[in-house]
């Protein structure tokens, strides 16, 4: 920037009154971009966690074999363990280990959960080739001639009660970025006619020297702007710290699922565009409040 | 749209494009009624069946007690006001019927000098002055000579980093001036300029608005102060009297004699 367009700028700037350094919209702003990028935050995170668990879980099946004697119950796991592996289709049959299930039981019967004796169900754990639900359908079916001890469980339908929870948090989220865009759009709107009404006699002046109205709505845009771009910046470091600092806690949790409520590449460069919209947002409302404003004035 | 010339202010001698050079009319009132207010708030009306003519290049005092009009008057020639009823040309157009958008092109080629001056308060005396220059667009850089000369030919070249707020009234006066006629405004619109500073300054005001006229700017000043009147040979009068024209032929007249009380 040249020095007579810096000056230039810097002279339109103080046309209306910008001492006191960071303003109330500045801080507004920093809130408003700050629990927008928390929401949205959540929301990506959210939606990348269930597309996660979608993944995990599509084509995945547990078959049990619910049978007290354990001789007919190993019998029957066999078998059925010998016809899924030649069935097409299925990629993956494999026994659950009865020590693995014992483990599982544990915090619930403790030692007697090893009782060679205790009615535990043998189980398989089967990954279809296909994640459609007409290849499970179809595994299912021709597992049904073994016998009513045979269930079949789909694991999608297990967590599709998480899965729905996931999806309405990120659909929660989006609807709360959009609130809140649509609140910070009002909340310039309300500065920028309080703005008008301040600088009321001034702008009459600017008026009178043959001002045009987009000259006039451009002083306040470039104010609002600016206030916006300082909120912007800060409210959003914040988020961002606040976002990392969640996401170091959620992975050493160790859980399976909660790991992965996780923001990937894209999403970070999402968040990091919100403070840009939520500027160009600000703008484009304070300039068309200004212009409309000034509509009514000779 | 019409070309502004911003020259430089030493470089114009008096009677270069003066009061004697063009006389074309520049501004018509026609029947000119105004009125404020609208509908059961409307009050009675400010101008009656206004009617004159202005001629490019000319001087003229607006007189008349308070209340007389003048102000609303002038509001109406600054396209500040529509009036209510009549004609008003202004450049050879109609101005009554002028878009909004088309206004500020027309109040660039008209200064005025608030009666209440409406320096921006946040504003130094040198951006108060250069605020016209940059409305218009012109480069930063073409500006500070323009200024510098104004600041001098108004006698403020060491208060140019003052605040309205730090200045006398005369001071501010001499600032809303500056600011007034330094982008070489075709009609110059004054209202009570020489209503806040003493005999001495009132004359030099004077003498400004003079040397202006000189440099082919058409010079209303709203006034009524009659010490003032004689001191523009060639000036002429228009009297209001309770929102009308006492001439009623809308011929002004010259030398200005004193109003009926």
């Amino acid at each position: 920037m040249s020095g007579a367009t810096k000056a230039r700028s810097s002279a339109e700037r103080r046309v209306l009154d910008e001492a006191g350094g960071l303003r109330a919209m500045t801080w507004v702003m920093a809130i408003m971009l700050f629990l927008t990028m928390l929401a949205a935050a959540l929301g990506l995170a959210t939606a990348g966690a269930a597309r996660l668990l979608d993944r995990q879980l599509a084509g995945r099946l547990t078959v049990q074999i619910v049978e007290g004697d354990p001789v007919r119950r190993d019998g029957a796991a066999a078998r059925v363990l010998a016809a899924l592996r030649a069935m097409p289709g299925v990629a993956r049959a494999v026994p659950v280990d009865r020590a693995d299930l014992t483990r599982l039981l544990q915090p619930w019967l403790g030692a007697d959960g090893a009782d060679p004796q205790l009615p535990v169900p043998a189980m398989i754990d089967v990954d279809l080739g296909d994640s459609g639900e007409a290849a499970a359908v179809r595994v299912a079916a021709a597992l049904r001639r073994f016998g009513p001890a045979i269930r079949v469980d789909r694991h999608e339908s297990w967590m599709s009660p998480v899965n729905d929870v996931m999806r309405t948090l990120t659909f929660l989220a989006l609807a709360l970025v959009m609130l809140m865009a649509s609140a910070t759009a009002a909340v310039v709107v309300l500065a920028a006619r309080a703005g008008l009404e301040t600088h009321r006699a001034t702008i009459g002046v600017m008026h009178m020297l043959g001002s045009t109205d987009l000259q006039v709505a451009r002083l306040f845009q470039r104010r609002i702007a600016l206030d916006a771009m300082i909120g912007g910046v800060g409210g959003g470091l914040a988020a961002l710290l606040v976002v990392a600092f969640i996401g170091v806690r959620l992975h050493g949790l160790g859980s399976e699922l909660l790991g992965g409520v996780t923001l990937g590449g894209i999403d970070w460069i999402a968040l990091a565009l919100l403070p840009v919209a939520f500027v160009v947002l600000a703008t484009l409302a304070a300039r068309v409040t200004i212009v409309r404003a000034l509509r009514h004035i000779l | 749209m019409r070309k502004r010339r911003y020259g430089h202010w030493h470089g114009h001698q008096a009677g270069e494009s003066g009061r004697n050079h063009v006389m074309a009319n520049i501004v018509q009132f026609e029947n000119v009624g105004l009125r404020y207010g609208t509908g059961p708030d409307a009050g009675p009306e400010t101008l009656s069946d206004v009617s004159f003519t202005l001629r490019s290049g000319a001087f003229y005092f607006l007189t008349g007690a308070s209340g007389a009009g003048k102000t609303s008057l002038l509001k109406l020639l600054y396209l500040a006001q529509r009036p209510t009823r009549g004609v008003i040309r202004l450049f050879g157009e109609d101005a009554v019927v002028l878009s909004r958008d088309r206004l500020p092109g027309f109040r660039r080629r008209i200064g005025v000098v608030f009666q209440d001056f409406r320096l921006v308060p946040h504003l130094s005396t040198w951006d108060n002055i250069a605020l016209p220059l940059r409305v218009a667009g012109m480069p930063e850089a073409d500006i500070e000579q323009p200024v510098r000369e104004m600041l001098a030919w108004v006698g403020l070249g060491d208060r140019a980093d003052a605040r309205p707020a730090t200045l006398s009234g005369g001071e501010q006066q001499r600032v809303a001036i500056a600011r007034a006629v330094i982008a070489r405004p075709e009609i110059l619109v004054a209202d009570e300029p020489t209503g806040n500073v003493d005999p001495d300054m009132a004359e030099r005001l004077l003498h400004l608005f003079e040397s202006l006229n000189k440099l082919g700017t058409t010079v209303v000043v709203a006034t009524h102060d009659f010490h003032l009147l004689g001191r523009i040979p060639g000036a002429q009068m228009m009297r209001l009297d309770r929102g009308r024209l006492l001439d009623p032929t809308g011929s002004l007249r010259y030398p200005p004699t004193r109003p009926d009380p």
